[in-house]
């Protein structure tokens, strides 16, 4: 039992927890009730606060292990504490692939339900949880095993909830086929946001992963510009010679805290040009491997540390199909700020699922990786919450480390359903984190 | 809890009538802080920093009263604040002082005495109670008013300077002693500030006004300096002046 400081990936707002690893349910359970006050943790990938409690207790799931057999239609059925790297260390090989990918391996399957990760294929194939066939979660009333159908509520409460209804311990899925190791890719290039906002409109249907970077820094004509990558698993015929090979561990690692002011606007420029001109015009069916289309930055362990010490913010929002003026005017917003902002994320999303905290909704989402320091930083992204809410969207809970709970109720209408859903299975508020107290979500 | 910007949701602020501690209670209300508590001297002016809270968006304001010449009440005052407040305590601004008259004090030792206490003594005291109700709670922020006259101290103010100096050099280690516990502290040295306890004196060069140290304390929250100059320009001032040889220290700050 040790005190330890804890922080997001952004590595702001740190706070001093006891961790605890429980191995069993019984110990899950144990220690939610011995605890005034708990939160599960996994590899620490959501940005802000949500994995951490200040003067409580905070359970590492990493000692929720084990990965049983894959069967023949996929369904898999693991512990909280597996990491998407560890699961497809084994079932690559096997030929199946995880369902839904967030842009690193190296989350568990309980942080990923927690967040309901998306990925690349969400106007495809949905969110994380629209592939899980069952659950089971500890909750400060009991044990209970969750599925679509067996308690359904409870089910969807859990997906997006960021831990607040439970831990979760092991988790049924249903993988995906593939014959290879490798995914074809088209690239292409647009001059301008309108260009690959048209595109990904109009031809995102045909493909299973899509996904956009787009350069948020060069103001004027070419604002917005973008990459637009798409693609799927290569099938066995598509390939010389086709390969099973799972994950192989990141060779290069970011040794020490670079100073603050490495990422500065001119450094970030420096780089979006050059990524920007690395891609080529236009390429078609050019074989990637799973590690560089799904992951890429999975290659550089600690890549957060290059922040420096005051750490950065990830801005993510959605806004529905027809608010797409409002992902040019946030875009134009923060050139026009010259806030520094690294390549940035933009994808459309299909339908969403159940679930009332679950973030994806069908629409347009944007995510931008910011440094903290420049001090118009925290006002602009006050102003993109009120932009993101007139059109009726959303910010990622999983991302957040500065929405304020007036706000989070305007961008999640089902606010209070999932309160009552939380209050059922944790009457005494015992499942808390920093998260939950700064927006208001402990149910008190 | 306080955001990724050290924006606070919940504020204690010792000696919260001064003219920066209301200018920043401003600037936090208008940011993140629902639930603030005031603890000073003057009720009346407690109650009118209270209601500008409340205008600037807190919607739990609470105030306490405490003396800053009696010790032996700042654990009380500390208790009582921390426990107006529901939930955790994100900030905790020790913005307690007294400029005083300098000739005053050479002449009456218990005048004196009175004055260290105010400015050294009782911060102390209270000091000691937040760092250890923040340590238990594993999280939280302490802000200490300090000033740059502590940085080297001048004759014609020695017993402010020397009473703030000393505050100053405790908080440094103080905050030192806080490593890995998940509290953090932070020191402001403003440098001369318009405010109503500097009325009537000279104003030197870099004389602000107390919303541009609020600004700077605000960026100093997002930041996370262990200290924070107002202006931030000030550091290299004093860089240079403190190693000034004494002769030319004298001539140039009696200027």
């Amino acid at each position: 039992m040790t005190r330890t400081t804890l922080h997001g990936w952004g590595r702001t707002s740190p706070s001093v927890a006891t961790v605890l690893t429980p191995t069993s349910e019984d110990q899950v359970g144990a220690e939610i009730m011995r605890a005034p006050g708990s939160i599960a943790r996994g590899l620490g990938r959501s940005y802000g606060d949500a994995a951490q409690l200040g003067g409580g207790v905070v359970l590492d799931n990493r000692g929720l292990s084990g990965i049983g057999p894959i069967d023949h239609e996929g369904v898999v059925t693991v512990g909280a504490g597996v990491s998407i790297d560890e699961l497809l260390r084994v079932s690559i090989p096997q030929g199946w692939f995880v369902p839904v990918t967030p842009g690193t391996r190296q989350v568990t399957l309980g942080g990923a339900l927690a967040a309901d990760v998306h990925g690349k294929n969400h106007h495809v194939d949905g969110s994380i949880a629209n592939h899980v066939l069952a659950l089971r979660l500890v909750t400060p009333t009991g044990l209970l095993e969750l599925s679509p159908n067996a308690r359904p509520e409870l089910f969807w409460a859990t997906m997006g909830a960021m831990g607040l209804t439970g831990v979760v311990t092991s988790v049924t899925l249903r993988m995906a086929a593939i014959e290879t190791d490798r995914v074809l890719v088209d690239t292409e290039r647009f001059a301008d946001l309108d260009g690959v906002m048209s595109a990904m409109e109009h031809g995102d249907d045909a493909y299973r992963y899509s996904v956009a970077w787009v350069d948020c820094m060069t103001r004027g004509a070419h604002q917005g510009r973008a990459i637009l990558t798409r693609g799927d698993h290569a099938r066995a015929r598509d390939l010389d010679a086709a390969t099973l090979e799972g994950p192989t561990s990141p060779k290069l690692a970011v040794p020490f805290d670079a100073p603050s002011g490495l990422l500065n606007p001119l450094t970030i420029k420096v780089f979006n040009e050059l990524w920007f001109r690395a891609a080529p015009r236009h390429r078609d069916n050019e074989v990637q491997s799973l590690s560089s289309f799904f992951h890429p930055l999975d290659g550089l362990r600690d890549w957060n540390r290059l922040y420096g010490r005051r750490g950065f913010v990830q801005y993510q929002f959605v806004v529905p199909d027809q608010a797409g003026d409002t992902v040019r005017a946030a875009i134009g917003r923060l050139a026009q700020s010259r806030v520094p902002s690294f390549l940035a994320v933009l994808k459309r999303f299909g339908p969403a699922n159940p679930a009332p905290l679950s973030f994806p909704m069908p629409g347009w989402t944007l995510a931008l990786d910011l440094p903290v320091g420049p001090s118009a930083l925290p006002g602009v992204l006050d102003e993109l919450d009120e932009m993101v809410i007139e059109a009726g969207g959303r910010v990622y809970l999983a991302k957040d480390a500065r929405l304020s709970p007036d706000k989070l109720r305007a961008m999640y209408p089902r606010l209070d359903e999932f309160l009552a859903l939380k209050n059922l299975v944790d009457p005494d508020h015992r499942l808390t984190s920093d998260l939950a107290r700064r927006l208001h979500l402990t149910g008190e | 809890m306080e955001n990724a910007f050290g924006q606070p949701q919940s504020v204690v602020v010792f000696g919260g009538t001064s003219d920066i501690a209301r200018s920043l209670t401003r600037k936090l209300c208008a940011a993140r802080a629902h639930t603030v508590v005031l603890a000073g001297r003057n009720p009346e002016l407690l109650d009118a920093a209270a209601a500008e809270a409340r205008d600037y968006g807190a919607t739990q304001v609470d105030t306490v009263l405490f003396d800053a010449e009696d010790p032996a009440d700042a654990q009380r005052c500390v208790r009582e604040a921390f426990d107006k407040v529901a939930g955790p305590i994100d900030l905790v601004v020790v913005a307690v002082g007294l400029l005083g008259d300098q000739s005053t004090f050479e002449d009456d030792p218990v005048v004196a005495a009175r004055m260290a206490t105010v400015n050294f003594t009782w911060p102390v005291t209270a000091l000691t109670e937040i760092r250890r109700r923040l340590v238990a709670q594993g999280s939280g922020r302490i802000l200490v008013m300090s000033s740059v006259a502590a940085v080297r101290v001048r004759r014609s103010m020695y017993f402010y300077a020397g009473a703030k100096a000393g505050l100053d050099r405790l908080c440094l280690a103080m905050a030192d002693s806080l490593e890995g516990t998940g509290v953090t502290l932070q020191i402001l040295r403003p440098g001369q500030v318009r405010t109503k306890m500097t009325a009537g004196v000279a104003e030197p060069p870099f004389t602000t006004g107390p919303d541009e140290v609020a600004e700077t304390v605000m960026k100093g929250l997002a930041s996370g300096e262990r200290v924070i100059w107002s202006p931030p320009l000030l550091r290299y001032v004093f860089f240079v002046l403190r190693h000034l040889p004494a002769p030319l220290w004298r001539k140039v700050i009696d200027r």
